[in-house]
């Protein structure tokens, strides 16, 4: 991999690049430089956002300065290259039972796969969170099976519900907040992702791998639905 | 001490309760909100006296009517130049009044801005969320909107009568149609044209304008190129381009991240001025470099502390 590109944003930040293009090399270099970041903040470190490709990191300017940002940042780079370590296993309930799945026949039809198979193919993904984005909570997971990558929709579709599991190209994503969206809805999951809990408010962290369990209407029921 | 109460006769869209941000979630997904105007929200909390961090009620040209049910409070109002009438007294923002049991107050916009802010002597109550009472506009999560006929508590409420009168606008919180960013960080996306039309044309403020952000109306900005560059986090200040070439200004409730390329970044110190225009209102962007914009955070940061310090007293 190419060395990260440091580019200035304003007076507050600088954006860390490890390629132009998604791939687990780059996004496994921004996990690498986040987690070091969380475990050794320069002084005047406000946050990090990480991304698919970069991270962004975001600076007290009264207190410190790109520059020092900058070879701060180097020394975290350079730490041994230890391997990152595997995100924390959660799980995902979903259930893919009548209006829960409004797009599965679409999905069937475009992928050439019966609903069961399209069902089959979605629980078999090995997911991982790449990053937060568009709205709380809203966490894109990579790992759909190419055999269900579908381009989005042509045009959004408005109102959708809380909890739908959709999916479009190789990322799925479970919602959080009633909202537009393009993405083909197969499922709906009674599994928060804004947990309400204050010591743990967002089930994931960036770089935690998903597994979704395929549940009932009935025990979506007693789950407690959304 | 005893709370006062309000009864809210009229509240304009985007009337809601703001603190001073819930900070260090964008990598949940959650942008900073928080007040569109900072500086002026940071004044009226030190008009008061007040925790720098404490709930205020943020109103838009929408307005805000309040009838004071019980007790009395002394309110900051502070902002933009805003039409205020409290009790029988014709008043404008930038303000400190009280207001007691059987009066009104009122709100409305005036000559300029887009934002004032009401800080009050006491605890207005609110519902927090993630340790933050600041309204996230689009999930409505936080204090929330105000609607009319909803009631509004400020607990303990004082009556601070050696505060109360005029406070001193200082230049810095006036409205700014001249821009300073920083260009990038996908300048690259740009050719030299672009980002010479960035820098040398005028642009306006659409009526696309709310709390996440605002659509400029200008010369065309198209990127080199289909662009699909994967999504990565967005700043407030955010310039991002859309396809069709249309910039946009990522404001309080910005999206956390975004596929679209980000020509520049208006820096820290405009941003507030840059809320408080209007659309229609005309900007030009003048760019320089992250240095120097760092140079100016930190003199404008000394002036502010002086301006606070005199108003705190």
């Amino acid at each position: 991999m190419d060395a990260p590109r440091f580019r200035p944003v304003a007076d507050h930040a600088i954006l860390v690049e490890f390629g132009e293009t998604i791939t687990d090399a780059a996004h496994d270099a921004v996990l690498k430089l986040d987690r070091a970041l969380a475990a050794h903040p320069f002084a005047g470190f406000n946050e990090a956002i990480p991304a698919f490709v970069n991270l962004l990191v975001d600076f007290d300017p009264l207190i410190t300065d790109h520059d020092t940002v900058e070879t701060a940042l180097y020394r975290l780079l350079a730490l041994p290259a230890a391997a990152v370590a595997k995100g924390q296993m959660r799980e995902v309930l979903v259930c893919y039972e009548g209006a829960f799945g409004q797009d599965l026949k679409e999905v069937a039809t475009r992928t050439g796969l019966s609903e069961e198979a399209v069902i089959n193919a979605h629980l078999s993904g090995d997911y991982k969170v790449f990053m937060y984005g568009f709205a709380p909570g809203y966490a894109y997971l990579a790992g759909v099976p190419t055999i269900l990558q579908l381009p989005r929709k042509p045009s959004p579709i408005r109102d959708i519900e809380a909890g739908a599991v959709m999916i479009a190209s190789a990322q799925c994503l479970v919602t959080t907040l009633i909202m537009p969206t393009g993405w083909w809805i197969i499922g709906r999951s009674p599994t928060r992702i804004l947990t309400d809990d204050p010591v743990r408010p967002f089930l994931f962290d960036v770089g935690d791998q998903v597994r979704f369990r395929r549940i009932s209407l009935t025990e979506f029921d007693i789950a407690g639905g959304l | 001490m005893a709370d006062a109460v309000f009864r809210i006769i009229q509240a304009g869209p985007f009337v809601t309760i703001q603190d001073a941000g819930r900070k260090g979630m964008m990598r949940y997904g959650l942008p900073e909100s928080g007040p569109m105007d900072r500086t002026s929200f940071a004044i009226a909390q030190a008009a008061l006296g007040n925790a720098p961090n404490s709930p205020a009620i943020e109103i838009s040209r929408g307005g805000l009517s309040l009838e004071c049910v019980s007790g009395a409070v002394t309110f900051a109002i502070v902002g933009g130049g805003f039409l205020v009438q409290a009790g029988s007294e014709a008043a404008s923002s930038w303000q400190v009044l009280t207001i007691k049991a059987g009066e009104k107050l009122s709100i409305k916009p005036g000559p300029w801005g887009s934002w004032t802010y009401l800080a009050s002597a006491g605890e207005l109550q609110a519902t927090s969320w993630l340790g933050s009472v600041a309204t996230h506009s689009q999930s409505g999560y936080g204090g929330g909107r105000l609607v009319a006929g909803g009631e509004l508590v400020v607990a303990s409420a004082e009556i601070r009568d050696n505060r109360t009168g005029p406070i001193p606008c200082p230049i810095w919180a006036r409205p700014r149609p001249e821009v300073r960013v920083v260009l990038g960080p996908q300048d690259r996306f740009f050719d030299e044209a672009s980002i010479t039309l960035l820098l040398n044309e005028r642009f306006r403020l659409t009526d696309a304008y709310d709390r996440m952000g605002v659509r400029l109306r200008g010369p065309q900005l198209l990127p080199k190129g289909a662009l699909s560059i994967p999504s990565e986090a967005i700043m407030r200040g955010s310039i991002q381009v859309s396809g069709e070439g249309t910039p946009t200004v990522l404001l309080a409730d910005h999206q956390t991240t975004g596929g679209y390329p980000k020509i520049a970044t208006v820096i820290q110190d405009d941003l507030d001025g840059f809320c408080q225009l209007r659309s229609h209102d005309y900007v030009r962007f003048s760019a320089i470099s992250p240095r120097y914009a760092l140079t100016l955070a930190r003199s404008r940061a000394k002036a502010v502390r002086i301006y606070l310090e005199r108003l705190v007293g």
